[in-house]
């Protein structure tokens, strides 16, 4: 509640035309052309003050990374007296956040190719194949999208900590796998469902066995949806914050990425090192968003594709 | 070829349900079982106690407090942001300017809008959390120097420091880095519906707020509904924003206190792994009831166009 009101006021105040413009646009004297043009200058209003609002606080950030600490606690929205890029250096070798970097590709890495070998091959046989138990199978993986993943984190790290799991990549693969699993075996089964029959079928008369139809001629045919899954699946693990946060509390330089970041937010807070944070934050956050505009068209195909059916 | 399809089956789906069977399905069989112990999560030894941990619960007033800030994030995250979320995607739909025959345009750059609105969403949400932990800094912060320096001297709020105040913070993040999410799933679904709906209820006299609700809203239901169970689940985790962003975390005075993070402290810090299963229990509860009474509500009949 208190967000909307504040935009409305805000963007009164920001583009100079009162709010109820767009209304009395709607009034009955306004014809239909009329309220195209009014009705166009308001939603330029709304939409610009929220693009406005998304943006400033990354801009803040970025701008921040390049100023030195005196200027960021004495005057926040000016910009830097200079490019003061030491902190960039300071974060990325004392603060580890190159190691941070490393560790995350090494653990996405494996999960990711992990999840979509495994998610793929479950999900083609629960589509494709009669057998007894399909339905309990498929139904048993769909219902770990519904559930609070916390309370499993409790036993879980007991699990972990028998098999000697806990804190080691292994281990933090195979749970990024299993964890993803639910959405990308419900999504691919989907897909593989209207895919056409006819083509693995002409596969199997010419003397290919299953594994090599689904290898050689089905998965080529699932592209579009590996693509989306896949963009879903690194976005969530290379952004895991809850699972490393209880699985991986081992030593410090073993961090993955989001949890290096809120520990470097702890450690640079006590020595007041402002600048190298920010500079640490924008390092994280470059990366993503820039791979993001490239591949944008995919990235909110690939997000939004499980709400939409 | 019966026997070697059935050894194919087994093949492909030993391995996922194997993985599965052990992170997932087991611990959270376990769970339930241990929220009826009193187990420390230190030793392997524990005792059954029964009810015990559900008495325990009934009577805990930071669970009580937990629950009502869960159930409070539960009514308004999911309102706002869905809210919000349609407000902007119906502009960028329909609020352009006329061109040519068409009676609704979209507005000029609806593309860069959607890619702006998105960039929230691909962040990791403890870099969103830190940024607003920065930004809501009483002294040195980006909300209270602008406030500053537009004259606004004396209202400079203590944000998540002012216990009226922290959840709203709290809230207002979670709405920030979600609604561009909503624009963008909103949007898609409405350049799919024919422009002809909207011509012909412009030419009857309708308004552009009654093409919304009779002609948008109804056939987007479906997926607004899907939203809505998203945005709920979420509002019910919360996890990540109150742990690093908030004074404690889960303050001022448990002002922001919600359920995963009480779970999260009564496991891992006050060695109490038996009741913070129990607490899972409820949040597991609380999530089913709200996904169907979601569902219940809002079962309409499937308009085909």
């Amino acid at each position: 509640m208190r967000v909307r009101t504040t935009t409305d006021a805000a963007d009164a105040a920001a583009t100079g035309i009162p709010a109820q413009r767009g209304r009395r646009a709607r009034g009955p004297g306004g014809r239909v052309g009329s309220e195209g043009g009014l009705l166009n200058v308001f939603s330029h209003g709304v939409l610009l003050l929220w693009a406005l609002m998304v943006t400033l606080p990354l801009l803040w950030a970025v701008m921040s990374a390049f100023k030195t600490d005196k200027e960021i606690f004495t005057s926040p929205w000016s910009p830097p007296s200079g490019l003061h890029v030491d902190a960039w250096g300071r974060a990325w070798s004392q603060a580890h956040m190159s190691q941070y970097f490393l560790n995350s590709v090494i653990v996405v890495a494996g999960s990711l190719v992990g999840t979509m070998l495994l998610g793929s091959m479950a999900a083609y046989v629960l589509a494709r194949f009669e057998f007894p138990g399909n339905r309990f199978v498929y139904f048993l993986f769909v219902a770990g999208m519904s559930f609070p993943i916390i309370l499993a984190l409790v036993p879980l790290f007991f699990v972990m900590e028998n098999m000697q799991l806990l804190n080691t990549y292994p281990g933090l693969i195979l749970v990024y796998i299993a964890y993803s699993l639910p959405f990308t075996i419900f999504f691919l089964s989907g897909f593989f469902r209207t895919l056409p029959t006819s083509v693995a079928e002409a596969a199997l008369i010419d003397g290919a066995s299953h594994t090599r139809t689904f290898f050689q001629v089905m998965l080529p045919m699932a592209r579009p949806g590996l693509i989306s899954v896949g963009i879903f699946n690194f976005l969530g693990q290379w952004n895991q914050y809850l699972l490393p946060t209880v699985l991986n509390v081992g030593d410090d330089d073993k961090k993955l990425l989001p949890q290096g970041l809120v520990a470097l937010a702890v450690s640079q807070g006590y020595k007041g090192d402002w600048s190298g944070l920010f500079a640490g934050l924008v390092m994280a956050m470059l990366p993503v968003l820039g791979a993001y505009i490239v591949f944008q068209r995919q990235v909110q195909a690939g997000l939004t594709a499980g709400a939409l059916k | 070829m019966q026997h070697g399809k059935y050894r194919f089956i087994a093949g492909f789906l030993a391995l996922p349900l194997a993985i599965y069977g052990i992170f997932v399905i087991s611990p959270f069989v376990q769970a339930i079982y241990y929220s009826f112990t009193d187990w420390t999560g230190l030793s392997p030894d524990f005792r059954v106690t029964g009810t015990d941990n559900y008495r325990r619960l009934w009577n805990d007033d930071v669970f009580w407090t937990s629950v009502g800030h869960n159930v409070l994030l539960l009514l308004v995250l999911p309102l706002v942001t869905i809210g919000l979320g349609l407000f902007f995607a119906f502009m960028l739909n329909v609020g352009g300017r006329r061109r040519k025959n068409a009676a609704v345009a979209g507005v000029r750059g609806s593309g860069i809008y959607k890619v702006v609105y998105f960039f929230p969403q691909v962040l990791s949400i403890a870099i969103v959390a830190l940024l607003f932990q920065f930004a809501y800094n009483p002294n040195s912060g980006a909300l209270n120097s602008f406030l500053s320096a537009v004259g606004l001297d004396s209202v400079r709020p203590e944000w998540l420091g002012d216990p009226d105040l922290a959840l709203w913070c709290v809230m207002a993040v979670m709405v920030w880095s979600n609604v561009g999410f909503y624009v963008v799933l909103f949007s898609a679904g409405m350049s799919s519906i024919p422009r002809d709906f909207y011509e012909a209820a412009l030419l009857d006299g309708a308004n552009r707020l009654q093409t919304f609700f009779r002609i948008t809203l109804p056939l987007l239901w479906d997926t607004v509904q899907t939203g809505w169970v998203y945005m709920g689940i979420m509002a019910l985790d919360s996890f990540a924003v109150v742990q690093i962003m908030t004074i404690g975390p889960g303050g001022p005075d448990y002002s922001t206190e919600v359920l995963s993070f009480y779970l999260y402290t009564k496991a891992f810090r006050d060695g109490q792994a038996g009741y913070a299963t129990t607490l899972g229990v409820a949040l597991l509860i609380v999530t089913l009831l709200f996904a169907g009474i979601v569902m219940k509500l809002g079962r309409r009949e499937r308009l085909e166009y």
